[in-house]
């Protein structure tokens, strides 16, 4: 979040100022509601956050079952807050196999809420538990509240006459009566956004309203002790002016469409549905009146093939997609390249290879991102460190490519894309457009037309077929330099090779210059970021400068070609690690790139980093 | 652009300066110069006409047109012609591809490109064999065609690709032969249809399948060899005194002798190109007991792909905030003082 001075965070004992709360149940709880209606109060508080929705790539897995658990984890608080948090203070497990996927993840002495309607003896064998949780004892070291929030949900819903499945169906609006209470939130505008989200079903609105105030409602009642009080949590120091909370996928959806104004063009988005890139295509098929045309191929390949054929008729392509489908476009991506037209492509990351782990994120597909076509085939590559941070990339990645006459790759992760952030909404105005001019000149009485002719920044012309004069044939096989008709000569393909070299490695010279986030060049260790491991390092660099620890935080947002400085900079500090979360792919970049001794630090379990994890890193890289 | 005011252009103004690639005597050149010719008779510009194809033999065509062209990857020309006429519907799309390029690397876009139904002509060159790979088995061979890669002769069956694109839903169906004078006919009608005109071309490669086609395309037996479909036209071959007869036991068609003309008592049945059922059948006939059915086998309109997705994009804009600014500002928002 946007804040002028940055806020040292204190060991958790003592930090009242953030909380984190993890709601967890079955797939079919409806968690990311709660958890996406909880955020929605928390931003309205004025409270700085951090979301991490956590679901399994089944939509219905078995009902009670351990793999079908669902989370959603918020970190919120009245300082400035940067990761989802690392371990929750507030536990709501809506059964056993929820408690039992979680606990181990909670604070000491930390809370938990849990639904003891749920705790059947089934639920509790499906779980693997052989003694209820709730009665034995073994939760003796946590502030146990064992409510049986199914039978008070089927009372509050009572008077609308709902079959007992449906009438179920509020108990996560229960919950959330219950959570709303215990951080003193309003309720109007979840009750508003119950209406409209049921506008057509009064009456399963009113029955989610009653659950939801009975939830709130019994916390004002029961008498919770001590621990369970009510406890308000400060807004946090923000900027002055107009805020939304806004997902990964939301704001690249709206950066694009953006970028596609400042060029002065209409934009055509070719998609086919993955997790967890699918988002995007939802959000941008909404908005035609953008001027946007939106088109749902028959695969990725087609995705791809229809906004190059979109560009090549002087449209923005966009297209988007996940590791796997990012895979299959590779052909087409590299008949981008060598035709020079321009075109976005989104990666949203996931776990891989091959299908891999489709709901958990990871930053494996940098290789790909960078390497991955056939032949010698550069790309200036974008990496999207936040949610808020996803609106400006989008619109870099637009400007590269028509200015450059390039696809360009913007990476994102399925961890931004879901996670949501408050985001000051920023003046477009302040944005300075980049209109295209396409030629329109045809060639003088016996001059030819060069479809390879180039400019200062080595970008070839934009023709728009329907152009009188300027008829010209492009294709994916090697072309004249000087003529752009079919060359195979070495010589050309060698002159080809270094122009689309030169022209991509030039994409340096107009971006900015790699920055500091945190610390100086005179400090002994930097902490090398890219994308979404922004938050936990940013966090754990400020917490070991706290102690007085000589370290500093550089994250890297232009991925290929790399900022100019950036050799200069890393070759000034003793040591280097580059947490990622893949075997170390940006590390060997950087490596292959300057000759420095970078040291990987990799995470690949599905899940963001721990500020603890890089924490202990730097003490290591430091100490050791 | 069937709608614009006829432009005037001659055969030189559709010529590339580029220098003409194939193997000497190689059908290409044939259906080459057909379209060449063709295109001065639909009233239409070099300008506003693209030529997209793939990859093989007969994708090199769009160089040798001078049209704009986009000569792209192996099977992958329906997407590009698709965002092409999508991002501009004014643009007349010319789609040229092979039997291994649309019909087996290409095989789904093709299925998709027509039960869309994009405004587009689609020349579909069929000479049963990869050429520019030098001589492997298509998806068209014939079971037992011996190539480098089935030295003891290709055991899978092949695709008709006339039958395919009726299963796919394609609204033009239409065949013909590269040498065939009555290719440009064809070809009109092709581009006056409004949606994908898919025409299966039969061509020759002089080098890897030289004369597969002979039994029915030699002039020499033409006659009884091939039935050239006409809508409203009894179907009738061997100079008349065959004709087509619908076998209501079997629903099949069966070839049936006219006595004297009188092709109505025989039963010939009349054509029809808006009768689904007739062109599923014409396509179907086993060549030898029965004619090659050429011309335009079906044709029937329906709404194109790109006219519906203008007319969405302009009804889901009306009365809809064009203001960006508007649109990111939406929401639960709030505001710090």
């Amino acid at each position: 979040m946007a804040s002028t001075a940055e806020t040292i965070e204190q060991p958790r004992e003592e930090d009242a100022s953030a909380v984190v709360v993890r709601f967890a149940g079955d797939s079919g709880d409806g968690m990311q509601l709660t958890g996406g209606q909880f955020t929605l109060s928390t931003a309205l508080e004025g409270n700085d956050l951090a979301t991490f929705p956590d679901f399994p790539a089944e939509i219905r897995a078995p009902q009670g079952t351990l793999f079908g658990v669902s989370a959603f984890q918020i970190n919120f608080g009245s300082r400035t807050i940067r990761t989802a948090g690392d371990a929750p203070d507030v536990l709501v497990a809506m059964n056993p196999a929820a408690l039992k996927t979680n606990l181990p993840d909670l604070v000491p002495g930390g809370m938990v809420i849990a639904d003891s309607g749920a705790f059947t003896d089934r639920n509790l064998s499906k779980a693997g538990y052989e003694e209820n949780p709730l009665e034995d004892g073994s939760l003796e070291g946590y502030q146990l509240l064992s409510i049986d929030m199914s039978a008070m949900t089927l009372e509050a819903v009572k008077p609308f006459g709902l079959g007992n499945k449906e009438a179920l169906r509020s108990k996560n609006m229960w919950t959330l009566g219950l959570a709303l209470w215990m951080f003193d939130r309003k309720r109007a505008p979840i009750h508003d956004w119950l209406k409209t989200k049921f506008a057509k079903k009064p009456e399963i609105a009113e029955a989610n309203i009653a659950a939801l105030d009975a939830g709130h409602a019994y916390g004002e009642t029961a008498e919770l002790g001590y621990a369970f009080q009510p406890r308000k949590v400060a807004a946090a120091p923000a900027e002055p002016g107009l805020y939304r909370t806004v997902t990964g996928a939301e704001a690249i959806s709206m950066g694009l469409v953006a970028g596609a104004q400042l060029a002065g063009l209409p934009m055509f988005f070719g998609g086919y549905p993955i997790t967890p890139a699918s988002a995007i295509l939802h959000h941008l098929s909404r908005w035609k009146q953008f001027g946007v045309t939106t088109f749902q191929a028959e695969d990725e390949i087609a995705a791809i093939g229809a906004a190059i054929g979109a560009s090549y008729a002087g449209s923005l392509g966009v297209t988007s997609s996940s590791g796997p489908g990012i895979a299959l476009k590779g052909e087409a991506m590299g008949l981008a390249l060598v035709t020079e037209l321009p075109l976005v492509i989104v990666n949203s990351q996931r776990g891989g290879p091959s299908t891999g782990l489709p709901t958990k994120t990871e930053q494996s597909d940098l290789y790909q991102a960078v390497y991955g076509r056939n032949g010698d085939a550069p790309m200036p590559v974008i990496a999207v460190r936040s949610p808020s941070d996803a609106f400006d990339c989008a619109i870099e990645a637009c400007r590269l490519a028509v200015q450059f006459m390039t696809p360009v790759m913007l990476l994102t992760d399925g961890y931004i894309a879901n996670a949501a952030e408050p985001w000051k909404v920023p003046d477009l105005g302040g944005y300075s457009p980049f209109p295209v001019a396409f030629h329109e000149t045809a060639p003088g009485e016996g001059e030819k037309f060069n479809p390879y002719a180039r400019d200062d920044k080595l970008a070839r012309p934009w023709v728009k077929p329907g152009t009188p004069g300027l008829m010209h044939r492009i294709g994916g096989i090697e072309k004249s330099s000087s003529t752009g008709n079919i060359d195979y000569s070495a010589q050309n393909h060698q002159e080809m090779t270094r122009l689309r070299s030169e022209k991509v490695l030039g994409v340096a010279d107009h971006i900015p210059e790699q920055d500091i986030a945190l610390g100086d060049a005179s400090d002994t260790l930097a902490v090398v970021g890219w994308g979404s491991t922004y938050g936990p390092i940013h966090q754990a660099v400020n917490r070991m400068r706290a102690k007085g620890r000589s370290v500093a935080q550089l994250h890297v947002r232009h991925v290929w070609p790399l900022p100019k400085n950036l050799g200069d900079l890393l070759r000034g500090f003793d040591k280097v690690i580059v947490p990622e979360m893949n075997n170390g792919q940006f590390k060997t970049v950087l490596r292959d790139q300057y000759l420095v001794d970078a040291k990987p630090l990799n995470k690949v379990s599905g899940q963001p980093f721990r500020i603890g994890e890089i924490e202990a890193a730097i003490e290591e890289a430091l100490d050791g | 652009m069937n709608e614009m005011t006829p432009v005037k252009t001659t055969l030189k103004d559709w010529e590339s300066d580029q220098e003409v690639r194939w193997c000497p005597g190689c059908g290409d050149y044939a259906i080459l110069k057909a379209v060449q010719r063709t295109m001065p008779d639909l009233g239409v510009t070099p300008e506003n006409t693209v030529f997209i194809s793939g990859i093989g033999c007969s994708s090199r065509f769009p160089y040798y047109m001078e049209t704009y062209g986009f000569h792209t990857i192996h099977g992958r020309a329906p997407t590009i012609a698709t965002g092409v006429k999508l991002a501009n519907p004014e643009l007349d799309v010319w789609l040229i591809t092979g039997d291994g390029d649309g019909l087996s690397i290409g095989g789904n876009h093709m299925l998709h490109l027509l039960r869309r139904n994009l405004d587009c002509q689609v020349l579909l060159f069929n000479n049963e064999i990869y050429g520019l790979t030098k001589g492997q088995y298509s998806p068209t061979s014939r079971v037992g065609t011996r190539s480098p890669s089935t030295p003891f002769g290709s055991v899978d069956r092949p695709v008709s690709p006339c039958a395919f694109a009726l299963g796919a839903g394609a609204r033009f169906v239409a065949r013909g032969i590269d040498v065939n004078k009555n290719l440009s006919a064809t070809l009109k009608e092709a581009h006056a249809h409004k949606g994908t005109s898919f025409i299966e071309i039969f061509q020759n490669c002089i080098v890897y399948n030289e004369d597969v086609f002979e039994p029915f395309a030699a002039k020499k037996t033409a006659d009884d060899t091939q039935v050239w479909t006409v809508h409203g036209e009894p179907l009738l071959f061997a100079k008349g005194e065959k004709g087509l007869a619908l076998d209501t036991d079997k629903l099949e068609l069966k070839v049936v002798d006219v006595a004297d003309g009188d092709w109505e008592a025989a039963g010939v049945v009349v054509h029809d190109q808006t009768n689904r059922g007739l062109a599923q059948m014409l396509v179907q006939m086993p060549f030898g007991d029965f004619p090659v059915a050429l011309g335009t086998l079906y044709c029937d309109p329906a709404p194109t792909f790109d006219s519906a997705v203008g007319e969405q994009n302009s009804a889901a804009s009306v009365g809809k905030d064009h203001d960006l600014q508007a649109l990111i500002g939406q929401g639960q928002t709030w505001t710090v003082e």
